[in-house]
């Protein structure tokens, strides 16, 4: 069988091309761009959004393909025809899990689309950390690796922090802001400082200090998780400005962190070799690094911990723990078990309000999903979970009517609660907020 | 907006409580002083949400008058309303929770449809409260669609419901399925009484199948809403369907308010009061705010353009002749639709005499009747009609029923009819009342057919439909359209989508030009981008004619026109261009058969419905009598059932072969017990080897039967995602029959990797067939009853899977020893091995056989459930009886050679695609048609790359797409568009 055929991303076109990145966690991808440009890539993450994305995506890829294939391949195509950039100095990078979800042929639906475009001249580098095409301008080394690893670690701190600030600060508009500035401070740190874990740890530190510094008001919110394929959960793009609107309603949004979704994937490796005997030689190292995450991660948690202001995330090993009942880990097509898992996770947390965002017509979500939501409910009735299909076509106003139901069943829960508990009901004004949007 | 002064009086106890309940189609009001209803209101708002509630508010005024009202508003049309007007708004299934925990406190289940949404809510074991999703009809509104497609009033639908003597399966997704259900058994002659409950019986499986998702309906259930307070015919449906008696199906007078009743006790705990007149003003104000997002460029820029567009437009006539004023031969051609019967009647020199076009109103052969007596009487003695043909949904039924000359396949007559218009047309697109039909002309012959699948279908009734529901005829409405200056984006979905984004721009007080404009412009990004799939206008060429019906809505043309960004031809017949392609096709008779005038007068005709006995399919069949004796059966899958005897020497057809072979399989009586094997999803590749693993082993094995829509029916109560795709949503129904055979124990393994036919990325299942256990574990309950066996296992290594079965087995059946499961092991590869290679040489006696006798080979493209009788819907027995040997992808793809496709090849059964593709491509007297799951994501990968594996070889690639649906109708039509195109391009057979 002869090579699939693919321009390759050599190392003239290292210096000379701008690599274009699609957006799914902003400030996540502005710290990883950061650890390329400190290695000498230019790139550039496309913060696009607009009906013009959905259109592209229309006109060049299979309508029926999962609606993230649709976003980002539109948003590159849109980001080719803006003439913002020279399309002959332009590559893309396209970040993949690979798996038997159709998700993996991305790369392919890019490639079939930039041609039909007219663009079948711009590389496309496949960031997979399978089986990745050989580019030789663009190499993953252990040392990017580890920054991108550290990049995660201060990004998921970051989206943890301003959901549980965000929805109570005084200031309107302060948490973003510190945010942003600190993106920008981390970043640079990266730079300078390079990678030890000490100084991570220094700089989470330094973090949940200053984001204890923001007032924030004393007052109970609802909580609502948010779990679902990684683009949609993520992309604000991909779900309609899902967090916002749910801030807006007068909730605090939880989202757990792209740290999970990695050891998922180491976990599906180690499952091929457990569940089928396969590639049984890699098992010390997927082992090895399993274990170095997982260590990482819990002394992350107890820097938490320690600091007593914000709820830590869940450690990996007890949300594995929550799923073993419910669903086998081999499960690991899409977002596989993790799905289920962050469900219990969340409602472990306390968290029992869940929102699950899935592409219309998802497979993994099929099962993973919808199909979850019987026996979690069953094991736990205090779960309220919603799920809610994003898709070109979807309405938005169908949409938010099913999630101000589950809405309206948490804040019914919450007022029942505290009845219980001897305090009073929530306050009319507090109510007016929540029941009435301000326009 | 704080500039809006609203008299807001906090914390005074209100005297009144009102709630407002504006739905997508309906308002409705409740007042209550107390427990008492002061007034109650249930209207049509015509999407005049603001006017409408002002004019229910003066009511409230009237008896209100200064006092202090609670006010709250809910429903899915009033969160715009009540955001703008600031006014408390409760979500209405919580609204309805409220009320039923209040007033019926020992409910446990409560079903309530409204005009686009239906919701169910179980009170039994936790508050679990669902809305239908995003991809579901079953509604008020869909109730009302189908009655206009009946052409009756809702309320007569519910009469005709109620002297119902059968039901006909019509698929529940969403109304667009139905309707494609529907539409023929109305052209077949169905009654309309057993038409009528088949609807409301399809609303009752939607509601089962889409919402109950796993959830049994039992105990006390209330039912709510507009449509199941007017339909008693509907309540009868659910009452028999979930087996419910007086006592605990429940339909309370309150049932249209029961959200109304529940947003006005929601008022009560709010703290805010109003008097009916600063609810006015509130209201009021809120019209001042309008949404400007999404909207697009209004289809004329100026007067100019618009003139400058009918001139142009006005040029593509046709010459017509005066009836009165012609002498001779004349030739007659009917194009029976799914939604409208077309006549044409030309002179010899095509001219048209007599034309005619209008709603099918549900009864074709009486239209046709009529308008062929009206024939004669015109054409006196001067006129003979020389030749006839029909052409579209009912040809079938006309030809017999008028002894009409011939019938031919739609997307022939039109071709014929396009190039009269434009000898050199390279591309016709024709959007009908529900198909959109296109296809490429190359070379002088049709070169590529794309029909649009059951999702998108309805363009055209759909605009008249929701012209009709707003108000309006379709022509005024078309006309508004082409005025609208700002028409909004409604994207390019399936129509249920459309209802809802329709319903939120309503909500932003979109007008009605720009709403019919922004329709039209759907319609037609539908047929771009969904049928036709083009990336721009040059792709389909420069000479291009549209037609059909809805073409004559000059605001879908224009639209069209727009998108495509060049101006195209719409020939002033555009929706007669079937019968005049037929009646043009006809001229080469010299005398016709059809029926004379005398005939025509003691005409009649009757239809009754009956069960084929022919096969365990046990079709059910429409039998049509005419007044001459003759009959005409329709509703069969198969010839059986028309009484034909069976050909001498059967075509080959490798489906029918496989489904013997496996359900053939023998089992012994054995010592351990019964394991149960469910034929579906990757049991149909598998079965041998899991057959032959468990016999060995000293298991009965049990294996549940091939799929009927009673098996899917069974199961339906449990699937918890309803857009999966049928193979895997009739697994259910295996699992329960299984069960209900009492077999110890049901084997569905958890296969991330399928068996590797090498060459290919990987060799993955697809996510669904890989865990389907995984959810059936969770779903259905009764699996508790057994022992449900679903071990993660490595088919391709037999040391792996006989260690893993061995480990795995052993903790349900102690006694089981490695050796045995070792031994048993090989003994299913070999039974495993035994199968495929007898699927290899029986394809290729089916190859041998066809090229010996001159047939056409069909790969019918699948995956291997396909082959079920309930999920292939006997596509390939149809194949069979249009002259098609029929072999399945996996008995010949290994005669291509692996090559390198454009897209990751890593599912086995996809690959088997390919290279069966290829196979196809190699061989002239080969065509491929591949069958679709709808649902199915990895097709929307494989069908463009199969696709043009065939068109890099000047193939033709045709695509069906099963669900549901049992229609065989649009299939037949595509596959004979398939022949006649070979034959168009005088491909002549053999010597391949």
């Amino acid at each position: 069988m002869e090579e699939r055929k693919y321009i390759p991303f050599t190392e003239e076109m290292r210096r000379e091309y701008t690599i274009l990145v699609p957006n799914m966690l902003p400030r996540h991808f502005k710290l990883f761009l950061q650890v390329f440009k400190n290695y000498g890539y230019t790139l550039e993450l496309l913060e696009t959004s607009g009906h013009r994305i959905i259109e592209s995506g229309l006109k060049y890829v299979h309508n029926d393909t999962c609606y993230p294939a649709i976003l980002v391949i539109g948003q590159f195509i849109d980001a080719l025809n803006s003439g913002k950039y020279d399309v002959h100095k332009t590559a893309l990078i396209l970040f993949q899990t690979g798996g038997g979800c159709r998700a993996s042929n991305y790369i392919f639906l890019l490639r079939k689309a930039l041609e039909k475009a007219g663009y079948g001249f711009v590389p496309v580098i496949s960031f997979n950390l399978g089986g990745l095409e050989n580019h030789p301008g663009f190499r993953l080394t252990i040392p990017i690796l580890h920054r991108l690893f550290y990049a995660i670690i201060y990004g998921d701190m970051l989206l943890t922090l301003v959901n549980q600030c965000k929805p109570y600060e005084v200031n309107a508009g302060e948490t973003e802001r510190l945010a942003d500035e600190l993106t920008v401070e981390l970043a640079d740190k990266m730079q300078c400082e390079g990678v030890s874990f000490k100084k991570v740890k220094e700089n989470c530190k330094m973090m949940l200090s200053r984001f204890a510094e923001i007032e924030r008001r004393n007052e109970k919110k609802i909580k609502v998780g948010v779990v679902g394929e990684i683009y949609v959960k993520y992309s604000p793009l991909g779900n309609n400005n899902l967090e916002q609107f749910l801030i807006d309603e007068g909730a605090e949004v939880v989202v757990p962190g792209l740290l999970d979704f990695f050891m998922y994937c180491i976990v599906s490796n180690l499952t091929d070799i457990w569940l089928y005997g396969l590639n049984k030689l890699r098992l010390p190292v997927l082992k090895l690094v399993f274990n170095y995450l997982v260590g990482q991660q819990n002394a992350i948690i107890e820097l938490m911990k320690e600091d007593g202001n914000f709820t830590p995330p869940t450690p990996i090993k007890h949300t594995m723990e929550l799923i073993r009942e419910f669903m086998g880990l081999g499960t690991k097509m899409g977002e596989g078990w993790l799905l289920p898992a962050e469900m219990l996770e969340l409602n472990d947390e306390g968290v029992h309000n869940i929102v699950c965002t899935q592409p219309f017509g998802c497979l993994p979500n099929h099962i993973c999903g919808k199909g979850m939501m019987k026996p979690l409910k069953e094991k736990n009735p205090d779960m309220n979970i919603v799920a809610i299909d994003y898709d070109s076509g979807a309405s938005k106003v169908n949409q938010e009517n099913r999630i101000k139901l589950m809405l309206a069943n948490a804040r019914a829960d919450m007022e029942e609660k505290e009845r219980e508990n001897g305090s009073e009901p929530a306050v009319p004004e507090k109510n007016e907020k929540i029941f009435v949007k301000n326009t | 907006m704080g500039d809006i002064d609203i008299m807001v009086n906090k914390n005074t106890a209100a005297e009144y409580s009102l709630g407002i309940d504006i739905g997508s189609t309906t308002a409705k009001i409740v007042l209550r002083k107390g427990e008492e209803i002061k007034l109650e209101r249930y209207e049509r708002h015509f999407s005049q949400v603001r006017e409408k509630t002002e004019e229910l508010l003066r009511l409230v005024s009237g008896i209100t008058g200064d006092s202090q009202i609670a006010a709250a508003v809910s429903g899915s049309a009033g969160l715009g309303l009540a955001e703008a007007a600031h006014i408390p708004f409760v979500q209405e299934v919580f609204a309805t929770g409220e009320v039923v925990k209040l007033k019926e406190p020992d409910t446990s289940c409560v079903i309530e449809l409204g005009g686009e949404d239906a919701k169910i809510i179980f009170f039994d074991g936790g508050l679990d409260e669902r809305m239908n999703g995003s991809c579901a009809g079953g509604t008020g509104a869909f109730i009302d669609q189908m009655a206009t497609l009946l052409n009756i009033t809702a309320d007569e639908l519910d009469k005709l419901s109620l002297g119902a003597g059968r039901l006909y399966p019509i698929a529940s997704r969403c109304g667009v399925f139905a309707k494609t259900d529907i539409q023929p058994l109305l052209n077949q002659g169905a009654r309309k009484e057993d038409v009528a409950a088949s609807i409301y019986q399809a609303v009752v499986n939607q509601t089962i199948a889409g919402l109950a998702q796993g959830k049994k309906i039992k105990g006390k259930v209330l039912f709510l809403g507009g449509p199941l307070y007017y339909c008693k015919g509907l309540r009868l449906r659910f009452k028999e369907t979930l087996k419910l008696n007086d006592d605990n199906a429940v339909f309370p007078e309150y049932a249209r308010f029961a959200v109304a009743l529940g947003a006005s006790y929601y008022a009560e705990k709010q703290s805010d009061t109003y008097t009916a007149d600063s609810l006015i003003s509130a209201v009021r104000g809120a019209g001042a705010v309008s949404g400007g997002k999404g909207r697009l460029k209004p289809l004329f820029a100026d007067e100019d353009e618009y003139e400058d567009f009918r001139r142009r437009h006005a040029e593509s006539s046709v010459k017509s002749a005066v009836i009165s004023g012609y002498a001779g031969r004349a030739y007659l051609g009917i194009d029976c639709g799914s939604t409208t019967t077309k006549l044409c009647l030309l002179s010899e020199n095509d001219e048209i005499l007599y034309s005619y076009y209008a709603s099918n109103q549900g009864n074709p052969v009486e239209i046709v009747r009529e308008q062929l007596s009206k024939i004669y009487e015109l054409i006196g003695d001067r006129i003979t009609i020389s030749g006839s043909a029909v052409t579209g949904y009912g040809e079938e039924l006309i030809k017999h029923a008028f002894s009409v000359d011939c019938g031919i396949v739609e997307t022939i007559a039109h071709y014929t009819a396009a190039k009269y218009f434009e000898p050199e047309v390279e591309f016709i697109l024709d959007i009908g009342g529900q198909d959109i039909k296109c296809f490429k002309i190359r070379n002088g012959a049709i070169d590529s057919i794309m029909l649009n699948e059951a999702c998108s279908s309805g363009c055209g009734s759909f605009l008249e439909t929701f012209a009709k529901s707003m108000g309006y005829t379709i022509e005024d409405f078309a006309e508004k359209g082409l005025h609208g200056t700002a028409p909004v984006d409604l994207g390019s979905r399936c129509t249920v989508f459309m209802n809802s984004s329709v319903k939120q721009s309503q909500k932003d007080g979109a007008s009605v030009e720009d709403i019919s404009a922004g329709l039209s412009i759907s319609v037609v990004k539908n047929a771009l981008y969904k049928v036709i799939r083009a990336a721009s206008a040059a792709e389909l060429g420069e000479k291009i004619v549209v037609q059909g019906g809805t073409f004559y809505n000059d605001a879908v043309l224009r639209a069209f026109e727009r998108e495509i960004g060049h101006n195209v031809i719409r020939p002033s017949i555009a929706g007669l261009m079937g019968a005049y392609g037929a009646a043009l096709y006809s001229k080469k008779y010299e005398v016709s058969s059809i029926i004379g005038s005398k005939a025509l007068k003691s005409f009649v005709h009757t239809s009754k419905s009956a069960v084929c006995q022919g096969c365990t399919n046990h079709c059910r069949l429409t039998v049509n009598t005419f007044g001459d004796g003759k009959r005409f059966i329709s509703g069969n899958q198969c010839e059986k059932g028309l009484g034909n005897p069976e050909p001498s020497e059967p075509l080959p057809n490798l489906y029918e072969f496989k489904r013997n072979y496996l359900t053939s399989l023998k089992s012994e009586e054995g010592a351990r017990g019964t394991v149960g094997l469910p034929l579906a999803l990757g049991m149909y590749e598998l079965l041998p080897l899991w057959h032959g693993f468990f016999t060995k082993l000293g298991f009965t094995v049990k294996v549940s039967p091939m799929s009927n829509r009673r098996i899917y029916e069974k199961g339906q109560f449990s699937i918890p995602s309803d857009t999966a795709c049928y193979p895997a949503k009739i697994m259910h129904g295996h699992i329960e029959c299984l069960i209900s055979e009492g077999v110890d124990a049901i084997f569905y393994p958890c296969l991330t990797y399928n068996i590797d036919e090498k060459m290919t990325d990987n060799h993955y299942n697809c996510p669904v067939v890989a865990y389907y256990s995984e959810l059936l574990k969770g779903n259905v309950d009764d699996l508790a009853k057994v022992k449900f066996l679903y071990p993660y296992l490595n088919v391709n290594n037999k040391r792996e899977l006989s260690k893993e079965l061995y480990s795995y087995l052993s903790g349900f059946f102690g006694d089981i020893k490695k050796s045995e499961v070792k031994a048993a092991v090989d003994y299913g590869f070999k039974c495993y091995a035994e199968y495929m290679e007898a699927v290899r040489a029986e394809g290729a006696r089916a190859l041998d056989f066809a090229r010996r006798n001159n047939r056409r080979i069909m790969i019918l493209a699948g995956r291997p459930y396909h082959i079920d009788a309930e999920i292939g819907h006997g596509i390939d027995k149809l194949a069979n009886s249009l002259g098609f040997a029929v072999v399945s992808e996996d008995s010949v793809f290994r005669l291509a050679e692996p090559f390198t496709v454009k897209v990751l090849n890593q599912w086995t059964y996809h690959a088997r695609l390919y290279r069966a593709a290829r196979y196809a491509a190699e061989h002239r007297d080969t065509e491929l048609v591949q069958l679709v799951s709808f649902g199915c994501g990895v097709d929307a990968i494989t069908t463009d790359e199969v696709r043009s594996i065939l068109e890099s070889r000047g193939k033709f690639y045709t695509q069906i797409k099963i669900d549901e649906i049992t229609n065989l109708g649009a299939v037949k039509i595509r596959l004979r568009s398939l022949i006649g195109a070979l034959e168009e391009r005088s491909e002549p057979l053999g010597g391949a």
